[in-house]
């Protein structure tokens, strides 16, 4: 009643700009904001654009009834199979190619490609699937609906399902029912600065080596030297995603 | 009319001497569980009272930034609540903060608000993840500048 009558309260219009001001403060250039958060020094940097991480795969080192990166993956992210393996998830898995002509036999591990014009992004309709400024393509389960468009949306067929309810997940992979899920390339070892996958720590120990993991826009990397000297291929590299797995004598 | 409206404020200023005492009870009753490493702490990470108010807005605040920016070791991190609040059983186990009584479930339950968080977060600490080593698990000083590989520095010599 009390707002009727006298002049006009000034609270409004004080506490308008007072927040304008705080806003502009918070802005350095248009784009950059400073959060708050950043702040914190016990925080990491975050993801950088200088870097695009990839792998590459040797299909020739890729060794016939080996499951080494598989466990390992399996083992780093809590993925626990319900004992159903046409629904159960898969980040990595094994696949063998054979040319039915000459009867030649190739072997890889097939996994997300994380590309650079990812389709399963295209199309998911909450933008839980995202590719992070230093190429990982990621699922953010606090947006995915579960509606599974980019499953099928991806040609690689790398994405699983979660169909059932889940606990005791581990602390590198929150995950739950309802929500698809991929390859990580174990970003939180990238953000941990620790520069290697449990694929690739897995495969090195079997005495096989046949996946590196590295830096894409840094010149002196190890992948960078494997793939000026040798000639790898993108698979369904007519689709011009620019993937950022790529694989040697396929 | 006048009259009601006089002692409709009657009525709320009973009401609230009545319910100042009973939120004061409330507000001293236990704000961590017993055999958790909370209890033996003197606050959270920012003081009480703001981090029961606001312990929402610290956390959806900071799983953007983890997840979609890749910033990791926040003041605000749900895997820093677990591991101090969930309490351990007579055998050392750990008991999970959803569990009846426990530290998410008392209040969560008294306000009938069901937090999503642990659909996919784990509800215990992870023993399993090693300290120093992955994910949000490392000290500032054992952690490398992005980007620098660490074991193939050696490799690019060669």
């Amino acid at each position: 009643m009390s707002n009727k009558c006298g002049p006009p309260s000034t609270d409004r219009r004080r506490f308008i700009g007072g927040t304008l001001a705080a806003a502009g403060a918070m802005t350095l250039a248009p784009g950059v904001i400073l959060h708050a958060v950043a702040a914190n020094d016990k925080a990491t940097a975050g993801a950088s654009g200088e870097h695009r991480w990839g792998m590459v795969i040797d299909t020739d080192r890729c060794a016939d009834g080996c499951s080494a990166c598989v466990d390992a993956c399996n083992k780093e992210h809590g993925l626990e199979g319900q004992g159903r393996p046409a629904t159960d998830a898969v980040w990595i898995r094994p696949v063998k190619l054979k040319d039915r002509q000459t009867g030649h036999v190739n072997r890889l591990v097939m996994m997300c490609q994380h590309c650079e014009h990812p389709p399963c992004v295209d199309v998911c309709p909450t933008n839980a699937s995202f590719k992070r400024v230093d190429g990982v393509v990621l699922v953010d389960r606090h947006r995915c609906i579960g509606c599974r468009y980019c499953m099928m949306a991806c040609p690689y067929k790398a994405r699983s399902f979660v169909h059932e309810a889940l606990s005791n997940q581990s602390v590198n992979a929150p995950r739950g029912k309802g929500c698809v899920e991929s390859c990580t390339l174990c970003v939180h070892r990238i953000d941990a600065g620790v520069m290697r996958t449990a694929c690739q720590d897995a495969c090195e120990k079997e005495g096989h080596a046949a996946i590196v993991f590295g830096d894409l826009k840094d010149p002196k990397s190890e992948i960078r030297r494997v793939l000026k000297t040798h000639d790898s291929v993108q698979i369904r590299a007519d689709l011009e995603l620019n993937t950022g797995v790529r694989y040697l004598n396929l | 009319m006048r009259s009601s409206l006089i002692s409709n404020r009657r009525l709320i200023i009973l009401l609230a001497g009545l319910v100042t005492p009973a939120m004061q009870v409330l507000g001293e009753s236990a704000y961590v569980t017993e055999n958790s490493k909370a209890a033996s702490l003197e606050s959270c990470v920012a003081p009480t009272d703001d981090m029961r108010r606001n312990h929402m807005d610290f956390l959806r605040h900071g799983r953007d930034d983890t997840v979609r920016d890749g910033v990791r070791g926040l003041e605000y991190s749900l895997a820093g609540c677990i591991d101090c609040h969930a309490s351990t059983d007579a055998a050392g186990k750990a008991v999970s903060v959803v569990g009846k009584g426990e530290f998410c479930q008392a209040c969560h339950g008294y306000v009938a608000v069901s937090p999503a968080c642990f659909q996919c977060h784990r509800t215990t600490p992870d023993s399993t993840a090693e300290r120093g080593s992955l994910g949000y698990r490392f000290d500032a000083d054992s952690r490398h500048p992005i980007g620098r590989p660490v074991d193939r520095e050696t490799d690019h010599e060669q």
